[in-house]
C-alpha cells in the first residue's frame, strides 16, 4: 500500500505547526544517540562557597573534544531578567572546540559573560547564559545542606533549576561558523552543538546545587538524589528571535518536516505490526499522560489546548484498548485515520510523534537528512519562464492566494528588528512607527503580490526579463522556486494578520528541538524544559530511548 | 574576527538600508561574504560603494550585450551583476562582452563566480591589465592580490572559457602511462570470469 504524504497545505498552517510535539526526530535525542559512546569528564570545578566561578565539562571521543566552560557569577535579584534586554545572568556559558588552556579561559572570561557585546572566536562553536529559578535553587540548597532532599512538588511544578534565555551558534558574535564544523560526522544533524550546550549546562547545575549545599553544612549536607536530577530539566524563554529563523531557512524547514512525514508515511505503510512494537507505542501513549496531567500552564491558550489534548488521548486510550485490533493490516494507517476524523490538531500530532517510538530503523536514517546545504538552492532559475511560475504560485500557494490583502485585518501586523536589541519585534503597522523598515516575513502577502503582477506579463517572458523591473519581489520570486522542489518549506498562512499567533512558529522548532511542557507567557513568548527525563552524563552508555515518558517525578 | 554569517546578515540589512531591494540584498550578502571568504575586500569595497552612491548616482543597464557603456556616471556593479547572474544563460552565446565604466569592479567578482558555476564554464575578467579567473564558484584566481581595488575599471572584458584541457596530449600520454605501471596483467582464466564474458553482445 501506498500511503500519500500529507498536504503541505493543512501541515503547513500555523495552527497545525504549532500543535507539534517532540519525537524520535528532536534532535535533543539525536543528540544523545550521537553522543553516547563518549567519553564525558568534568574537567574543571573551581566554585567558591556561594558556587561562584568556573567550570569546565567535555565530551572527548579519540582525538575530538568538546568542552563546556561555565563561569557562574554573583548577581543582585534586581539584575536577573529572562528577557533579552538583561545585561547580566547568574551563568554565561561557551562550547569551545578541543581543550581550552589557560589564557582561552582568561580571554572568554571577560567576554562570555557579557554575552551579545562581547567577542567570541572561531574555536569557540555556542554561547548561551542562564538564570535560576532562584525559589527551587535556594529551596533545594537550604534542603540539600540540612541533609534532606527538597519538596518534590515544587520541583515538579519548576521542573528545573535554572533556564536559560538564549543559546547562539553558527556564527553569531564572532562564534565558528557552520561551515568550519559541518563535515565532521557528529554535527550531522541542526542544531547538535547547541543541545551539548544545554545538556552539560543541566549537569553543571547539579553540580552547583551540591557545592553550595556542601560548603553552607559540610557535615550534614547531602547529594541531590540521582533520581531527582535525572527528573530536572533546564528551562528556556524564547521569544520572537525565533520565529524569523523558520521563515529565512526554507529548504531547512522543508527538511524537518518532510522526514517527520516520511516517517508517518513509511509506518503508516507496515502491513502487520509486531507485538512488541503495538505494545512499545501504547505502553508510550499510557505512559505520557503524566506528561499532560503534569503540564504546568496558566495561559488560557495553552489550559485550553491541554483540555481538549487530555480528553481526546482518553479517548484515543479506550479506543485501542477496547476496540482496535492491531492484527489488522496496516493498523498505524487505520489508527491514522481514526485520529485524523476523531480527535483535535493538538493530540493528532502528540500521537503521530508517539508512533515512532518502535522504529528506530525509520527514524535514524531520515535523522542524517535534516540539515540543509541552503546555498545549493539559492540561485533563481532565471531561464523559466512567467507561466511556469504562476502554475508553481497556484499549485503550491492555493490558501495564500485567497487572503484578501486590501483588509486591513489581514497585514495588520509587521515584523521588524529592534533597534536596541537587534532581535525580531511584531506590532501593528496602524498603531507603531516603522513599517516602512518591515522585514521580508509577510511571504503570503508577498506572493500573492507577485501572481497578481505576473499577470500583466506575458506567459512566455523569461523570469530574468520580468526581475528587471521587478526587483521588489525577487524575494518571493527565490521562495516560489524553492518550494517547487521543497514541499513543505513555506508557512502556508498569513504572518501578519491581525489574528496571527507567533507563539506557533516558536512551538514548531521547539518541539523539533524536543521540548516539552510548553507554557506561553503571552502570544509572544513562552516557557519550555528540555531534557527533563534524560539520562545524566554516566548514563548514556545505556539508557532508556523512551526516557521522555518517564519524565515525571519519582523516587 | 567576523564570523562570515555577521558579514553576510550585517551586509543584507546595509543593502536594504541603500535602498536595494530584499531579494537583491541577500544577492550582495552572499557576494559580499564570498569575497570575504576568498580574502578580497569585500565590506571595504562596499562601504566606499555606499560612500559614493548619491555622489555618483551610478548607472543601470537593463540588458548586456556584446559591447555596453554607461553614458553619464560609472555602470553600477551590484545592479550589472545582478543582470549578468540572471541573463547568464543568454549572454554565453554572445560569449564575450565588453564594458565602458564600471564602479567598483570588485563588486561584480562575486556575481560572476556564481554565474560560472551555473553555466558550468569559467569566466576570464580583465580591466585595466588586472586579470581574475572565476574558477565555477569554488575560487577565484587573480593577478591582482595585495594591491588596491581601483574605484572605477573603465574597460572592462569578460569571456567564457570553453571546458579544455590547461595540458597538452604528450604531457597527459606520459602521466598515464606511468599510471599504468599501477596495473596487473589478467590471465586467460581471470578473462573468461569477467564481466560479459561468455554472452553474445548481440542479445
Amino acid at each position: 500500500m501506498n500511503v500519500e504524504l500529507r498536504d503541505p497545505n493543512t501541515i503547513m498552517k500555523l495552527s497545525r505547526l504549532g500543535s507539534f510535539h517532540q519525537s524520535k526526530l528532536s534532535f535533543l535525542r539525536s543528540f544523545l544517540n550521537e553522543f553516547k559512546d563518549w567519553d564525558y569528564k568534568r574537567d574543571i570545578f573551581n566554585l567558591d562557597k556561594n558556587g561562584f566561578g568556573i567550570a569546565v565539562y567535555s565530551f572527548k571521543k579519540q582525538e575530538r573534544v568538546y568542552s563546556l566552560i561555565c563561569f557562574a557569577n554573583q548577581i543582585n535579584d534586581n539584575e536577573r531578567s529572562d528577557r533579552v534586554i538583561a545585561t547580566k545572568w547568574d551563568a554565561a556559558f561557551t562550547l569551545y572546540d578541543g581543550i581550552p588552556n589557560n589564557q582561552d579561559i582568561e580571554r572568554l572570561k571577560n567576554e562570555v559573560p557579557k554575552q551579545e557585546v562581547g567577542r567570541l572566536s572561531y574555536k569557540e562553536l555556542t554561547l548561551s547564559r542562564a538564570n535560576k529559578s532562584v525559589r527551587v535553587f535556594d529551596h533545594v540548597v537550604e534542603s540539600l545542606s540540612n541533609g534532606v532532599q527538597p519538596n518534590l512538588s515544587l520541583l515538579e511544578k519548576v521542573g528545573y533549576l535554572y533556564r536559560t534565555t538564549a543559546v547562539y551558534g553558527s556564527g553569531k558574535f564572532g562564534l565558528a561558523d557552520r561551515f568550519r564544523i559541518k563535515n565532521r560526522d557528529e554535527i550531522n544533524g541542526p542544531f547538535r552543538l547547541e543541545m551539548m550546550l544545554v545538556y552539560l549546562v543541566r549537569q553543571f547545575t547539579f553540580d552547583q546545587v551540591n557545592h553550595v549545599a556542601k560548603s553552607k553544612n559540610p557535615k550534614k549536607a547531602v547529594n541531590l538524589d540521582l533520581k531527582i536530577c535525572k527528573s530536572l530539566g533546564i528551562g528556556n524563554s524564547t521569544g520572537l528571535g525565533m520565529a524569523p529563523f523558520i521563515v529565512n531557512h526554507p529548504t531547512l524547514l522543508n527538511n524537518w518536516i518532510f522526514c517527520r512525514e516520511t516517517a508517518l508515511k513509511k509506518i503508516r505503510e507496515i502491513k502487520k505490526v509486531k507485538s512488541n512494537d503495538s505494545d512499545l507505542f501504547k505502553s508510550c501513549i499510557r505512559n505520557s499522560i503524566k506528561n499532560i496531567t503534569s503540564w504546568n500552564t496558566e495561559s488560557k491558550y495553552q489550559l485550553d489546548k491541554i483540555k481538549n489534548l487530555l480528553r481526546d488521548i482518553k479517548k484515543f486510550v479506550d479506543f485501542i484498548e477496547n476496540e482496535f485490533d492491531f492484527h489488522v493490516d496496516y493498523p498505524f494507517n487505520e489508527i491514522y485515520l481514526w485520529i485524523e476524523k476523531e480527535t483535535c490538531e493538538e493530540c493528532i500530532e502528540y500521537i503521530v510523534s508517539i508512533m515512532m517510538e518502535p522504529y528506530g530503523e525509520i527514524t535514524n536514517p531520515l535523522i542524517k537528512k535534516m540539515s540543509s546545504e541552503e546555498e545549493k538552492y539559492f540561485n533563481i532559475p532565471t531561464d523559466r519562464t512567467v507561466n511556469e511560475l504562476i502554475e508553481i504560485i497556484e499549485k503550491k500557494y492555493p490558501y495564500i492566494l485567497s487572503i484578501n490583502f486590501n483588509k486591513k485585518e489581514n497585514y495588520k501586523k509587521f515584523w521588524f528588528i529592534s533597534k536596541n536589541k537587534e532581535e525580531p519585534r511584531l506590532a501593528d503597522r496602524f498603531e507603531e512607527q516603522g513599517s516602512d523598515l518591515e522585514q521580508p516575513l509577510a511571504v503570503a502577502r508577498d506572493i500573492k503580490k507577485l501572481r497578481e503582477r505576473l499577470s500583466t506579463y506575458k506567459k512566455d517572458l523569461t523570469i530574468d526579463q520580468f526581475l528587471i523591473k521587478n526587483s521588489d519581489l525577487r524575494h518571493v520570486v527565490r521562495r516560489a522556486f524553492i518550494i517547487e522542489k521543497f514541499p513543505y518549506s513555506e508557512i502556508q498562512d498569513n504572518t501578519i494578520g491581525e489574528n496571527v499567533v507567533p507563539i506557533d512558529m516558536l512551538r514548531l522548532k521547539l518541539s523539533f528541538f524536543g521540548a516539552l511542557k510548553f507554557d506561553p507567557r503571552s502570544d509572544k513568548w513562552l516557557r519550555i524544559c528540555m531534557f527533563q527525563g534524560a539520562p545524566l552524563p554516566n548514563e548514556l552508555k545505556n539508557y532508556d530511548e523512551q526516557w521522555v515518558y518517564q519524565s515525571h517525578f519519582k523516587i | 574576527m567576523r564570523s562570515l554569517s555577521e558579514i553576510e546578515t550585517t551586509s543584507k540589512r546595509a543593502c536594504r538600508a541603500m535602498g536595494f531591494s530584499w531579494g537583491v540584498s541577500e544577492e550582495v550578502a552572499k557576494g559580499i561574504r564570498l569575497l570575504e571568504l576568498f580574502g578580497l575586500p569585500g565590506v571595504k569595497n562596499l562601504n566606499q560603494y555606499y560612500e559614493n552612491q548619491d555622489k555618483e548616482n551610478f548607472e543601470n543597464l537593463d540588458l548586456i550585450n556584446e559591447d555596453n557603456k554607461a553614458y553619464n556616471s560609472p555602470l553600477c556593479p551590484i545592479n550589472l551583476g545582478i543582470r549578468f547572474l540572471d541573463q547568464v544563460k543568454k549572454i554565453e552565446n554572445i560569449n564575450q562582452c565588453r564594458f565602458k565604466k564600471v564602479a567598483y569592479p570588485i563588486l561584480l567578482l562575486p556575481f560572476l563566480s556564481r554565474s560560472s558555476e551555473i553555466i558550468g564554464k569559467k569566466i576570464s575578467f580583465k580591466f585595466d591589465k588586472n586579470e581574475f579567473l572565476l574558477n565555477f564558484n569554488i575560487n577565484i584566481s587573480s593577478n591582482f592580490l595585495d594591491k588596491e581595488f581601483p574605484v572605477i575599471a573603465s574597460e572592462a572584458e569578460i569571456s567564457f572559457l570553453e571546458n579544455k584541457d590547461s595540458f597538452t596530449d604528450r604531457e597527459w600520454k606520459n602521466l598515464y602511462k606511468l599510471s599504468e605501471e599501477t596495473f596487473v596483467e589478467e590471465t586467460e582464466s581471470l578473462k573468461q570470469g569477467a564481466a560479459g564474458a561468455g554472452l553474445t553482445d548481440n542479445d
